[in-house]
């Protein structure tokens, strides 16, 4: 351990036995850079950027261990550097993004589809309990069933359960080569070929359709993509075109992300049909991530994603409207009896994941 | 191990007359064992060496009886052991003294199988090699192997999160399912995951994946079915020195090459395999790795010339690459077929299923070495190397007296040593009733807790497999009596991670 990491964590172990001595609700924040996810925030911030610092890298081991305020920058450096990347494609929404809030986010880019996401790729967590001792689950080895798996109970977590201080991921080598294929296809046709392709063993790492243009990208060996281009088809688009396609879309950069009009998350078994709802569309993951911009009611958006066996996120919400669909009242109690499990006093992010948990 | 506390003879035989009668009420006729020989089959599951003989055993026919069973028991406060086909080798479906079984293997059908999306949805009791078998028309398989496919129910895998030769490549158990539906000990229905990849809310999936029958009882599973690879090959190389071929996994992963499968086989392994199997195995080389390619002809020709060439540079003796299928299967029957091959020379043998980091390979098999000498008894080894996963299997007498109590300090000092070079006690089998010691050497007594706040939160009564998992605070004090000898922790010299 670095001292100042060292000294980091006791000053914040130091602030969760004040708060839980005095029941103050914490606010657990890395850079800062998703404040904009979940519901409401509240409570007095708990920083965790001083927890920082690479713990062990060794490639060959295909695991890095670092503690949680470490910049999602300097990791992802780190790893090019030995050619590995983080294969669940984080998006990054500023230089400030910590590894922590990638995990506390849960939220997995273009890659999603074909290698799986945050939670996949995690190995082990520390997280900080209301006693003030630091709990370790899971470990840095990729197989690993000694006790419940609550490392990946956090992906995603909001971090209603405790602040992590520190995370071991699974690392992958990156691809040797990579290149995109164009096609002019509808939202419908683009979403049948997607789930067509993927029954077949291409080298596919991420689908995507926006106006009128269905993009697929193979990541390989150099004669597995040549070969996939020949049997595909399409436009080979130039590699700068290709590279900055997929990095706007993983980071949200579009100018599509951009506009600030009313704007749904809508997670989806890959092959559902298209949606009755107006407005335009991006898809992602094979048709499993669908983004509308649309001015429909919320309810109903929510009532049709349902029906069709998905869920609904309001990106950018109207004023008032939760972002994320309300639980059903077993599956609340059973989280609350969760959060119970670990945040009695119903501390950490209050409501910010769901909300009345 | 665990055992219910003594209760006297007619107290239990009272009690298993109330729980039977219960379970008459809500079963049919063909759902319900209790004489004493049709109980004795359930007594143990791969584990042999734990036994216990449950007051009943319930083999449902449908979801609603599955439901009916759990009412029953939590209404009457009986522990329930949910059992797939009981290949298990830590002892997760040892049955309870007090409780009954579970058995979910009548719940065997394949609900749907949907080629466009990939998925098959399942009943717990479906055999792992039968999603494969029902996919394999439509070019799909369920890519999840662990060696008792052909027996072993998916049911049983999820509970375990079980693993395989190929997870190295295509993930766990977890990685390859999409959802679970199942009941609470209250009867509540609960969904995980879906065929969708994010929902709201807390995602409870990866804590049920892998939580061996504690916290729901699984009535139904998505599984997600990958296209099967086009083609595969295996390159075999013999190493005159272990060291040089741990040195040869690290290279291959080094080299960014993921490989299909990565097993090593040391000297005692392919010795106890060869006469059997007829593998083609050198019995002169002190180590051989199996590596696999799999892929399209063209993605596959280009990895295995790759990987020959980093063998032969880390210094392998020999190196093959099988030229047919037929070829293939043989390189890996002698793998696939060390455990039945370690039962044909002793009498018992002992699995172990510790898992450390890749590095620390070699030195492991050295300390293993030393154990062998001071336990007096033989250990040959498999592992999933290419995921530092060991498979140690101690040859042991049951019949001969202190021998079985040897082989378990033998594996109780293995699981030590990997748990102080930073791994794992358990990499694919489970913690079960076998290892429930040595999770309190791996963690805290707060870490410990939080296990037993989880598993409170899903089933307050403490109904579902239990003393399974998860240590009591006593059971670890008295773990850490027996352990340490002389006042010294085994393996002193190791910095403890």
């Amino acid at each position: 351990m670095s001292a100042p990491a060292d000294a980091a964590l006791s000053q914040l172990r130091e602030q969760v036995l004040a708060a839980v001595a005095s029941g103050t609700p914490l606010c657990i924040r890395g850079g800062g850079t998703k404040d904009f996810l979940g519901e409401a925030r509240v409570g007095e911030v708990l920083d965790l950027r001083g927890v920082a610092g690479v713990v062990d890298y060794d490639p060959s081991e295909l695991v890095i261990t670092a503690r949680a305020g470490t910049p999602l920058a300097l990791i992802e450096a780190l790893l090019a550097e030995r050619g590995q990347h983080l294969a669940f494609e984080p998006p990054s929404f500023g230089a400030d993004s910590t590894i922590g809030g990638v995990v506390a986010a849960g939220l997995a880019g273009p890659r999603r589809g074909s290698v799986g996401g945050v939670r996949d790729f995690v190995l082990g967590a520390h997280l900080l309990a209301v006693n003030g001792e630091v709990l370790r689950f899971g470990g840095r080895v990729m197989k690993n069933v000694a006790g419940f798996d609550l490392s990946r109970l956090f992906c995603g977590s909001l971090g209603v359960l405790g602040p992590l201080v520190e995370l071991s991921l699974k690392v992958l080598p990156m691809p040797a080569v990579e290149c995109t294929l164009e096609f002019e296809l509808s939202a419908a046709a683009a979403v049948v070929a997607f789930n067509r392709w993927s029954r077949l063993p291409l080298p596919l790492s991420a689908t995507s359709w926006f106006d009128g243009r269905a993009r697929v990208r193979l990541s390989g060996v150099a004669p597995a993509l040549e070969a996939a281009c020949v049997s595909l088809g399409g436009r080979v688009l130039s590699g700068d075109e290709s590279r900055c396609w997929w990095d706007d879309l993983r980071h949200y950069r579009l100018a599509f992300h951009a506009n600030r009009a009313p704007l749904w998350r809508l997670s989806l078994p890959a092959t559902a049909a298209p949606l009755a709802l107006s407005g335009t569309g991006l898809i992602e993951w094979a048709g499993a991530l669908r983004w509308l911009r649309t001015d429909e009611e919320p309810a109903r958006v929510r009532a049709v994603v349902a029906a069709a066996g998905g869920s609904a996120a309001c990106w950018y919400a109207p004023a008032g409207q939760p972002m994320f669909d309300v639980l059903p009242p077993a599956a609340l109690a059973l989280q609350r009896r969760l959060k119970a499990a670990f945040d009695p006093q119903a501390l950490f992010s209050r409501g910010r994941l769901v909300v009345g948990l | 191990m665990p055992t219910s506390p003594p209760v006297a003879l007619s107290d239990r035989s009272l009690r298993r007359d109330e729980v039977v009668a219960a379970l008459r009420a809500v079963l049919p006729v063909d759902a319900l064992l209790a004489s004493p020989e049709e109980l004795t089959p359930y007594e143990c599951d791969g584990l042999s060496a734990l036994r216990q003989v449950p007051l009943a055993v319930a083999l449902p026919h449908t979801e609603d009886q599955v439901a009916a069973v759990l009412r029953c028991c939590r209404r009457l406060a009986v522990p329930v052991v949910a059992r797939g086909a009981g290949t298990g080798l830590s002892g997760g479906a040892l049955p309870h003294g007090d409780g009954i079984v579970l058995s979910l293997a009548r719940l065997n059908g394949i609900l749907a199988l949907d080629p466009e999306a990939g998925t098959a949805c399942v009943q717990p009791g479906v055999r792992n090699l039968a999603i494969s078998e029902a996919a394999a028309p439509f070019g799909l398989y369920y890519a999840p192997d662990p060696s008792s496919q052909i027996a072993c129910t998916i049911g049983g895998n999820v509970a375990e999160n079980s693993g395989g030769v190929h997870c190295l490549k295509y993930g766990l158990t977890l990685h390859n399912v999409l959802a679970v539906r199942g009941y609470t000990m209250d009867g509540e229905e609960i969904i995980c995951g879906g065929a969708a990849p994010e929902g709201p809310g807390l995602d409870l999936f990866p804590v049920v994946i892998g939580s061996e029958g504690l916290l729901l009882v699984i009535v139904e599973i998505t599984v997600r079915l990958l296209p099967r690879p086009a083609s595969a090959r295996v390159v075999m190389a013999s190493f005159d020195d272990v060291g040089r071929a741990c040195d040869s996994v690290t290279a291959i992963i080094a080299a960014g090459i993921i490989p299909a499968g990565l097993e090593m086989m040391d000297r005692g392994a392919t010795a106890a395999v060869e006469p059997f199997c007829r593998a083609g195995y050198d019995l002169t080389a002190a180590a051989i790795l199996l590596i696999e390619s799999d892929g399209t002809p063209i993605e596959v020709e280009d990895e295995i010339q790759r990987v020959s060439a980093i063998v032969r540079g880390a210094g392998a003796i020999a190196v093959a690459v099988s030229g047919s299928e037929a070829e293939r299967l043989r390189f890996w029957s002698g793998r696939k077929n060390a455990f039945p091959a370690a039962g044909r020379i002793s009498p018992d043998y002992y699995c172990m299923d510790g898992t450390i980091p890749r590095k620390h390979l070699a030195r492991v098999l050295d300390e293993i070495r030393g154990l062998e000498q001071r336990y007096g008894l033989r250990c040959i080894n498999v592992f999933h190397a290419g995921d530092g996963n060991l498979h140690p299997l101690i040859l042991f007498d049951a019949n001969a007296p202190g021998e079985w109590d040897r082989a378990e300090q033998f594996g109780t000092d293995i699981l030590e040593l990997c748990v102080a070079l930073g791994g794992t006690i358990t990499g694919e089998h489970g913690v079960g009733a076998e290892k429930i010691g040595s999770m309190c050497s791996q963690f805290t007594d707060g870490e410990r807790a939080a296990f037993a706040a989880v598993k409170a939160a899903f089933d307050p009564a403490g109904l579902l497999n239990p003393a399974k998992l998860i240590p009591t605070l006593h059971r670890c004090a008295e773990y850490g009596r027996q352990r340490v000898h002389a006042g010294q922790l085994p393996f002193p010299e190791l910095e403890r991670f």
